[in-house]
């Protein structure tokens, strides 16, 4: 079997998900190839063949592009499957390769299990098997499913891939970084952060209350930031921030992955959740059940005597 | 111009889920079904273009599905929405992203849609597939994971929401398909006089048969529940029990109550 593997530059910068590649070929008992669009300056460490396309000409990421370049790698190799980290850059190109290939495609990979792929389903609450029907697959592995085992090495055989016009439907514009005003929750050893479970805005203040009595800080999950209920600098997970507090009480937080990608480094994690079966319940060192507006209070009143 | 926005209906995800029969799909006994919340945002982006050019557009909604999918539509169109098509299919689950994408693009390749809306994934598969299989069947332009939207002129700019709080600025020309992410806007509650009014709307049924029909090119082997990793200490119980317990743990097994 043998795997391209896709990797993922920003800004001139390899990401280091690049290397989650390579562990999963591995896992899978692939060999490998890779292709970067990407820059000469920031290669990935890597023992075998690299078809590196420059990104100053093929852009920061220009899906119309990115996907000629894959075709022809996928061309010169004849891979069986070509594998992406289910990001912003995986799940926007992935599905258009898979298109021109006529290929099946698995999305975000947490696990295999004798030669299926395994996937979340309904907010993790269900795993399924899924199986390719087409001869080449393409797939897509969830971040921080496949960590490497050690530190990467090797170096790359260079092989550079061009394409003979760069005329695209999309104009790629630029970036807008994150606001950076507001709470530095990469630094708190307590936090305490609201969930959708809270209910409603006006319940806020509570959780903010039991944040103050422990002398930590007010976090927050992505619903409650988009309802305009908490601002986003106190937003915990994958386009938040990331943690690693001594101890970290998530309250109506049932636990969507891109939560936990966030937090689940904390020393000690605390849930309150009336849903017993929620995915946060998976890595909380104490699931509490229980109502958020009933439990909170109680808690905060007993912290501040 | 013509708007095409596509949804899908889909169950609270707060729901206990446990396999159907067969280990193909959820039992959808006891489920209480919504609009896929991504979706929600693409129609109400879709309405809010609409308005913006004085009510010019027309805005079809489509989703495939059984019966039950019609109170998803009707939600859709008493959003703003001028008229329907409900592909209607009992067997949509057991069907894989590249057929749904291919019965849609079946739908809309006749109809000649200058923009469609979809959300970038469904809640319960979230394979984030189908919009971008659709724009591909159909040759358009497409962007995804939007939280940023502008139309000018026949041209949309769009922000891309990227990892680590980072979004990436694009343009890119009308016929397009853009998949819309959390947070894009604010989706706006029906009213009493606009849920009357959808009543009257249009809803067209059409059937698997009368579109494209491809071959899977996935399939799913099993769904399960996951295997439990045992996780931590659970406490239930009365309130007062709770605290106390919550208290003795974190003063035993952290610093932070000393």
């Amino acid at each position: 079997m043998k795997a391209l593997l896709i990797g993922e530059y920003r800004q001139g910068k390899l990401l280091d998900t690049t290397y989650e590649l390579k562990a999963f070929a591995d896992r899978l008992g692939a060999d490998s190839v890779m292709l970067v669009v990407g820059s000469e300056a920031d290669l990935p460490k890597y023992d075998g063949k690299v078809y590196l396309a420059d990104a100053a000409t093929y852009g920061e990421y220009n899906p119309d592009l990115h996907k000629q370049l894959v075709l022809q790698a996928v061309e010169k190799e004849n891979p069986d499957c070509i594998v992406f980290v289910h990001s912003s850059y995986g799940w926007d190109l992935a599905p258009r390769v898979a298109v021109a290939l006529r290929a099946g495609q698995v999305s975000e990979i947490v696990a295999l299990n004798e030669g299926a792929y395994e996937v979340n389903a309904c907010n993790a609450k269900l795993r399924r098997t899924v199986t390719p029907k087409s001869g080449r697959c393409v797939l897509t592995i969830q971040a921080g499913a496949f960590s490497p085992s050690g530190e990467p090495q090797g170096t790359p055989q260079l092989e550079k891939l061009e394409l003979s016009g760069t005329a695209s439907a999309i104009e790629f514009v630029g970036y807008e970084a994150a606001e950076q005003k507001g709470v530095d929750l990469s630094k708190a050893e307590i936090i305490v952060s609201a969930g959708r479970g809270v209910g409603k805005k006006d319940n806020v203040p509570v959780i903010a209350a039991l944040a103050n009595a422990l002398g930590g800080e007010l976090g927050a999950s992505r619903p409650v930031v988009d309802a305009g209920w908490v601002d986003h600098s106190h937003q915990v997970g994958t386009t938040g921030q990331t943690v690693s507090p001594k101890l970290y009480v998530a309250c109506g937080i049932s636990g969507a992955i891109q939560h936990l990608a966030g937090m689940k480094r904390a020393d000690f994690i605390v849930a309150i959740n009336k849903d017993k079966d929620a995915p946060i319940g998976e890595i909380a060192d104490v699931l509490v059940v229980a109502d958020v507006m009933q439990f909170v209070p109680a808690f905060t009143a007993k912290c501040a005597r | 111009m013509k708007i095409l926005v596509c949804i899908k209906q889909v169950p609270d995800m707060e729901s206990r889920f446990r396999p159907n029969g067969d280990k193909t799909w959820y039992d959808e006994g006891d489920l209480a079904f919504r609009m896929n919340e991504y979706d929600e945002y693409a129609v109400e982006q879709a309405v809010q273009l609409k308005e913006q050019l004085g009510g010019e557009p027309e805005i079809t909604v489509v989703s495939i599905g059984p019966e039950r999918t019609v109170e998803a539509i009707k939600k859709a169109l008493a959003m703003g929405g001028d008229r329907a098509v409900h592909i209607r299919d009992d067997r949509y689950y057991q069907k894989d992203p590249w057929q749904i994408a291919s019965m849609i693009a079946s739908y809309a390749k006749g109809e000649n849609f200058d923009l469609i809306f979809t959300g970038m994934q469904s809640q319960d598969r979230g394979s984030a597939q189908v919009g971008v299989i659709v724009a591909e069947l159909l040759g358009l332009s497409c962007a995804t994971t939007l939280v940023g939207f502008s139309y000018d002129g026949g041209t949309i700019t769009v922000k891309r929401e990227l990892e680590g709080g980072i979004k990436g600025v694009a343009k890119l020309k009308l016929p397009a398909l853009v998949t819309c992410q959390l947070g894009l806007n604010t989706p706006r509650y029906p009213t009493l006089p606009n849920i009357m009014k959808a009543k009257k709307k249009e809803i067209a049924a059409l059937t698997p048969a009368e579109l494209s029909g491809e071959a899977e090119l996935t399939a799913t082997a099993a769904i399960y529940p996951p295997a439990k990793k045992g996780g931590g200490l659970v406490l239930e119980g009365e309130i007062g029990v709770q605290v106390d317990r919550l208290m003795g743990i974190l003063k035993e097994k952290t610093a932070v109550l000393r």
